[in-house]
């Protein structure tokens, strides 16, 4: 039995590795999109580009504005000196938030009132807007420490002070990178299995091997274990490029790690495997795999909270294995989470791949005409 | 006609109209007969629409919050009033930092806010009495929109208490916020149409993508050689029947953003068209030049699903700031035909006709289109090697 | 007469090849491909004119060049050397004039199945630019020809596969063609509607004075040719009236029977013998084609052998093909080696009493279509038992139940005793089977197949081992162990495709189609072999729609819309279809004059798809 298993894998790897453009399909584009995806997927904003409208003439304004200069996320574009320039500067987004300090601003803050200091910002974007004015009030609330510090003045009876565990910098890009090793996990699994069924059906060569003493279980063992050791490989080299090239910090164990990969790769396998033996033609194969991995990314949590969402989408993606996978890799990577906390989503991964191949295994057999 | 009738009709008198008409009419039947195509483009943008526009939200509300006060007070009761009456946050009490430790790291609460023992004390001697705010920081972009909130329930306590006290409060700067084009800071405003570029993206190429190989598979192509049409015809003939059911998607979609997710339309609908005509052309060109780098439905499909959605969904500026990616990536970025439409739509939604946005991005969207169907006219040779 | 055909009296010829009689001049043509770093010639050096208003085949044996001869001529390809002239124009240089005169119809003819009969016909003719007010008689013209006018709003998709093909001939004859190519327009197309394909293509020659140039594989089908062109290996090797180089066959063709040996037996026998080129089964006899024109000695032939007789019988074209292809060097996809044959010559007439596979009141139903309903026959052990029927007939639905592919919805069937679909996976051990397409994994090369198979089936590594050695040797494989079976030809294909089904030596053999497609040497080839394993007491179960290959079996089943018409051996089969007009009728006479029979009785028009 395991001979005609090995039998079956040694074949499914030929078939995948001997084609040029198979081998292609699998090997560069999730590299290339590693590396791609790992810079462009980050909410921390970067040269914000923003314009002053000064209208005083005073030091603390110039010192004010110097704070927004002083500070890497910010990028003066433009000086104003009309009113009437603030709103070409924001439509045209050549500004994404224009300061605008009145005449008296200097003398308020001198005579110690409080001075009123505007902040326009473009809300096309709610989230970048919103960080931007995060941003804004942080240089703003330091400028205000500072200038008590050094004038004197009375301070508030209470401060906060903010700790952030796991990310002390708040580096978006921790954030996504491990949730980027599980998307191209996903893709490139999919992409493998997705078609290995339906392709054999349409040449006609799953007919010979179900005239074979294979069984449906060796059969499907044997269809699985390539994209296993594929998907392990291409998830392993991710994390290597994570960890050494992006500096992504990697505080859990290695077997937690990879408990959880073996278990979504499980899952996925099973799945792609049912979509596949589910479609007819290659076709139905590439549409099935394309309808169940847009949705599975965008409602996994990569890039939006789960917690965001509605409840009935929310008890959708329960069924979503990619959603546990995102909770396992950033647990693992940025809060060390030892196994047990994390036995929930395992489970949940490995009934989704048990009953997702079971109905795999099933459909080899029963559809197929 | 002095000559008899030619026998044969040699050099055939047909016209490009009379080839191209019968082109069209061909896939049209096609289109209506295999429900698949029709699924695609209709029902696909409703459902994806459906479940994501609801589905994906940055708006952070009811957030789990854990409050840790080691000697409750009259202010540390006013205090967390405050985080009771804020919409955005959903605090439970806990008895020790340990415990509210845990529950964190079990992922039940995402911040934990801690008042010390002296609070009370220290509140009323100069040196100010400190808020211990942990949030966790492995969702950055939450993180720090949970520390905003928290430091706005903050201000507004603040005030409160030097107004009972009878003082104002001494801050130098006082921001004055305004928000332009989103003033609520809605994200289903920016996301929906975000999410109909992506959709559109997908359902463009796909459509071409996939019809064309289909052609070649079929061997109907071969057949359709050996007659006097042009390629350029070929192409005509599958770019006008898909360009029409592509839009009849889109304009599903927007009219789903307008009445169902009431996205403002600030800009003029004229402009919607236009630009969502000229990017629909840009995404069937696409699937069109997809279709000529591999002549069967496989390739054209693996390849449609690689360089159509992750681009569309992380490049484009839907969701991701392309100014604040770095130099190399941004240039990438500029390949995205998504990424010209979302900067439109979001334009002509939200803010209105601003020609000077609207323009460069309307020209990026020709520009790749001339691309797409000048190599896909190129590559598409009349022969079969 | 129609519109088109008016002006009849007075032009003869079309325009274009005025001034000379010449339709289609190929002069010193090559073309080579370029097939994973391999360099295939697939035409070389050939030249030849075809004259207009007359029926021409290029006939010759598979990746003989004939598809490519056939798209240079339509401008789809651009030569390497040498030149295409059609109707007066370069093929290459001139390809949209050359298109706009001409009709073609490829190998698979790109009939769109969505659309129906009309559309298809409506879509042709405005692509081929034909006047809207000519279309309505053209139409009823060529539909009256190709026998659809009542189907013209049924979906092509759900014609037969002759009348798909016949539908593919009237939209390459929308606008009335000066040349008509024709790329093996009846492969897979069941003997009645190969019958009206010809009759088509001869109306138009007579009526239209079209010329047609038409490839095929079939060799009954050369004869009925005004000129023919033998390709082999991208080279002319032999042109002329087929009748006349038929005639050069005269007086070496004979027919051997004897009672003491069987027919298989027989035949191995006297195809070993000295001087014999061919060696043919024919029903009870052998047909024999020797290499010199004088009645062979039946004790040089058949020594030892007592009761056998020999007579003189008339040549067909096909013996002067094989003769001619036989005496060529074998560079490449010819019978390398013989089929080791089994010594024992014993007169293996089949064990009779043992039924291997029984099948009784076999049904399947795929929604409330019953595409196959009563079948029941049982084949003994050795036999080789043949399925025939026109395409759509339920042959393939039949097979794929008993091999376990397909679930039953009613009746019995048992293969060695058991129903293959719930038997334990070690009963199909059992069986070998051959599809239809030679499904084999194309990317991965020869000896991975074998070895691939083998492993499936279960072989121990030292058996593995033993059994590709004789595959590699028994089908002349070695050389090829390494190329990717995808890139194979057709004949090594099957090769390929039987090995891997005889891996494990299994007792019953399902062949699909097993030489669809296939030249005439390498069925023989093919066939040979089966013969043996038949000798050897291998149960061999077969589909086919070549009337020929019906001669091969012990036994045939004649299915029409998913019934059996007949069972029995091919000699009674035929005497049953002996009529005053047919007196001794061939496997094709009997077979259409059955469905002809049965079509009367049901009125039943169209065979369901």
């Amino acid at each position: 039995m395991w001979r005609r298993i090995l039998a079956l894998t040694i074949k499914e790897f030929l078939t995948l590795l001997k084609d040029k453009r198979s081998r292609m399909v699998i090997i560069v584009p999730p590299l290339i999109q590693l590396m791609v995806f790992g810079y462009a997927a980050t909410f921390d904003l970067k040269h914000v580009p923003f314009a002053v409208f000064n209208e005083d003439r005073g030091t603390v304004s110039r010192d004010l504005v110097a704070a927004f200069h002083g500070s890497p996320s910010f990028e003066q574009v433009a000086r104003l000196t009309q009113d009437r320039e603030i709103a070409p500067m924001v439509n045209s987004q050549q500004a994404l938030m224009v300061i605008r300090i009145g005449p008296r601003f200097s003398a308020e803050v001198l005579s110690g009132n409080p001075a009123p200091v505007q902040i326009i910002v473009d809300g096309r974007n709610s989230n970048t807007a919103q960080l931007v004015a995060n941003y804004a009030q942080q240089i703003v609330k330091q400028f205000n420490t500072g200038w008590i510090a050094s004038h004197g003045g009375s301070t508030p009876p209470a401060l906060i002070e903010t700790r952030a565990w796991f990310n002390p910098n708040l580096e978006s890009r921790w954030f996504f990178i491990p949730g980027i090793v599980g998307l191209l996990t996903l893709v490139v699994t999919m992409l493998v299995t997705a078609l290995s069924v339906a392709r054999e059906r349409e040449q006609g060569t799953f007919d010979q091997l179900l005239v074979t003493p294979m069984r449906p279980g060796e059969i499907l063992l044997g269809k699985a274990l390539p994209s296993f050791v594929i998907g392990m490989a291409e998830a392993t080299v991710i994390i290597l490029v994570a960890v050494f090239w992006f500096q992504v910090p990697l505080l859990g164990s290695l077997l937690t790690l990879y408990t959880g990969i073996v278990l979504f790769l499980l899952s996925a396998i099973g799945l792609g495997l049912m979509i596949s033996s589910l479609a007819v033609t290659q076709q139905q194969g590439l549409l099935g795999a394309f309808f169940f991995l847009v949705p599975a990314i965008i409602l996994s949590g990569f890039a939006t909270p789960i917690a965001n969402m509605p409840p009935l989408v929310q008890d959708l993606t329960l069924l979503n294995p990619m959603r546990y996978f995102l909770v396992v890799l950033r647990g693992v990577f940025l809060e060390g989470t030892p196994f047990h906390l994390l036995i929930h989503p395992f489970a949940a991964m490995a009934a989704i791949g048990v009953i997702a191949l079971t109905i795999a295994a099933w459909l080899f057999r029963h559809r197929m005409y | 006609m002095t000559e008899p009738e030619p026998r044969h009709d040699s050099a055939a008198p047909g016209t490009f109209g009379m080839r191209l008409r019968g082109l069209i009419r061909k896939e049209f039947l096609q289109i209506f007969r295999d429900p698949s195509s029709i699924a695609i483009a209709f029902l696909m943008p409703v459902v994806l629409l459906l479940l994501f526009g609801y589905g994906v939200s940055l708006d952070s509300e009811s957030i789990p919050v854990a409050l840790v006060v080691e000697q409750p007070s009259a202010d540390t009761t006013s205090f967390t009033a405050a985080f009771h009456k804020s919409r955005y946050f959903v605090p439970t009490s806990y008895a020790t930092t340990r415990a509210a430790e845990t529950d964190m790291m079990a992922g039940k609460v995402n911040a934990i806010v801690v008042l010390r023992q002296d609070f009370a004390q220290r509140l009323y001697r100069p040196d100010s009495a400190p808020i211990q705010l942990i949030v966790n920081g492995v969702d950055a972009n939450t993180a720090r929109i949970i520390s905003g909130y928290v430091e706005g329930v903050w201000g507004t306590w603040l005030e409160h208490v030097a107004l009972a006290r009878g003082e104002s409060l001494a801050t130098p700067v006082q921001i004055e916020q305004r928000v332009w084009f989103n003033s609520e800071l809605r994200s289903r405003n920016f996301l929906v149409p975000g999410l109909i570029a992506i959709i559109m993206t997908l359902i463009g190429a796909l459509l071409t993508a996939m019809v064309m190989a289909r052609e070649w598979e079929r061997g109907t192509m071969e057949a359709l050689m050996v007659t006097p049409v042009t390629m350029s015809e070929v192409i005509l003939g599958k770019l006008i029947p898909y360009f029409i059911l592509g839009m009849g998607g889109l304009a599903l979609s927007v009219a789903m953003a307008l009445w169902l997710f009431n996205v403002p339309l600030r800009g003029s609908s004229w402009m919607l068209f236009g630009a969502s005509a000229l990017f629909m052309l840009t995404s069937l060109g696409m699937g069109l030049f997809i279709s000529t780098l591999g002549k069967s439905q496989f390739v054209a499909g693996q390849i449609a699903i690689i360089t159509t959605f992750l681009p569309a969904f992380l490049l484009s500026g839907f969701i991701f700031d392309i100014g604040s990616m770095p130099a190399v990536v941004q240039t990438i970025t500029h390949v995205v035909a998504a990424r010209y439409y979302v900067a439109i739509l979001q334009t002509v939604f939200l803010a209105g006709n601003v020609w000077s946005v609207i323009l460069p991005n309307l020209l990026g969207l020709g520009v790749l289109t001339l691309i797409f169907l000048g190599l896909t006219y190129r590559k598409s040779r009349k022969r079969l090697e | 007469m129609p519109t088109g055909a008016a002006g009849s009296s007075t032009s003869p010829h079309s325009p274009v090849g005025q001034g000379s009689d010449i339709a289609l001049a190929v002069d010193q043509l090559s073309k080579s491909f370029h097939a994973n770093g391999r360099v295939v010639q697939a035409l070389d050096k050939v030249s030849f004119s075809v004259r207009h208003g007359r029926v021409t085949g290029l006939i010759g044996p598979d990746s003989a060049g004939k598809t490519t001869l056939m798209r240079l001529a339509a401008g789809l390809l651009v030569p390497d050397s040498g030149s295409i002239t059609v109707l007066g124009k370069n093929a290459a240089t001139e390809s949209l004039a050359v298109q706009g005169s001409i009709g073609y119809m490829p190998q698979r003819f790109g009939l769109y199945e969505d659309l129906t009969v009309q559309e298809n016909l409506d879509l042709y003719a405005d692509l081929q630019g034909v006047a809207v007010a000519r279309r309505a008689d053209r139409y009823r013209e060529l539909l009256q020809m190709a026998g659809l006018e009542p189907f013209t709003r049924r979906l092509a998709g759900q014609l037969s596969g002759g009348m798909k093909q016949k539908l593919g001939l009237a939209c390459s004859l929308v606008r009335q063609p000066a040349l008509l190519l024709l790329d093996e327009p009846t492969v897979g197309v069941d003997p009645l509607s190969r019958r009206e394909l010809w009759a088509i293509v001869n109306r138009l020659v007579r009526n239209e004075h079209t010329t047609v140039v038409l490839s095929t594989a079939y060799l009954d089908e050369a004869e009925r040719c005004d000129e023919v062109f033998l390709l082999h290996d991208g080279r002319l090797l032999d042109q002329g009236d087929p009748k006349v180089l038929r005639d050069r066959m005269q007086g070496r063709t004979f027919a051997v029977t004897t009672e003491s040996l069987s027919k298989r037996s027989l035949q191995a026998h006297v195809s070993q013998a000295p001087g014999v080129v061919d060696a043919l089964i024919q029903g009870e006899h052998v047909r024999l084609v020797m290499a010199e024109a004088t009645t062979p000695r039946l004790d040089a032939l058949l020594p030892g052998i007592e009761n056998a007789r020999i007579t003189a019988v008339p040549p067909r074209y096909e013996d002067n093909f094989i003769a001619l292809l036989k005496s060529q060097p074998q560079p490449d996809g010819a019978p390398a080696v013989k089929p080791a044959l089994s010594r024992v010559l014993s007169s293996a007439r089949t064990a009779q009493g043992e039924a291997i596979i029984k099948v009784d009141q076999l049904e399947r139903r795929f929604g409330s279509f019953r595409a196959v309903k009563n079948v029941s026959f049982a084949v003994s052990r050795g036999e080789v038992f043949g399925l025939l029927g026109a395409n759509g007939a339920g042959k393939t639905t039949t097979f794929r139940m008993l091999c376990g592919l397909l679930p039953a919805s009613g009746g019995s069937l048992k293969v060695a005793g058991v129903d293959l679909r719930h038997a334990p996976a070690a009963a199909r051990a059992r069986i070998g089977y051959m599809s239809q397409k030679f499904s084999l994994y194309g990317h991965i090369s020869v000896i991975e197949n074998l070895r691939f198979f083998s492993s499936a089936y279960g072989l121990s590594r030292k058996r593995a081992e033993q059994r590709m050695q004789w595959a590699m040797a028994e089908f002349a494989l070695a050389e090829l162990a390494d190329a990717a079976s995808g890139d194979l030809s057709l004949g090594y294909k099957q090769r390929l495709a039987l090995a891997c089904a005889l891996m494990h030596e299994p007792d019953i053999l399902f062949l699909d189609e097993p030489t669809s497609g296939v030249d005439p040497l390498a069925r023989r080839e093919f066939w040979q072999r089966i013969n043996t394993l038949a000798e050897q007491g291998v149960t061999i179960m077969v589909t086919t729609h070549f009337m020929e290959e019906a001669e091969y079996c012990d036994r045939l089943a004649i299915m029409v819309a998913g019934e059996i018409l007949t069972t029995g051996t091919p000699t009674a089969i035929k005497r049953e279809a002996r009529t005053e007009a047919v007196s001794d009728p061939s496997m094709e006479d009997a077979f259409i004059g059955l469905i002809e029979a049965q079509t009367r009785a049901d009125n039943q028009t169209v065979p369901s798809p």
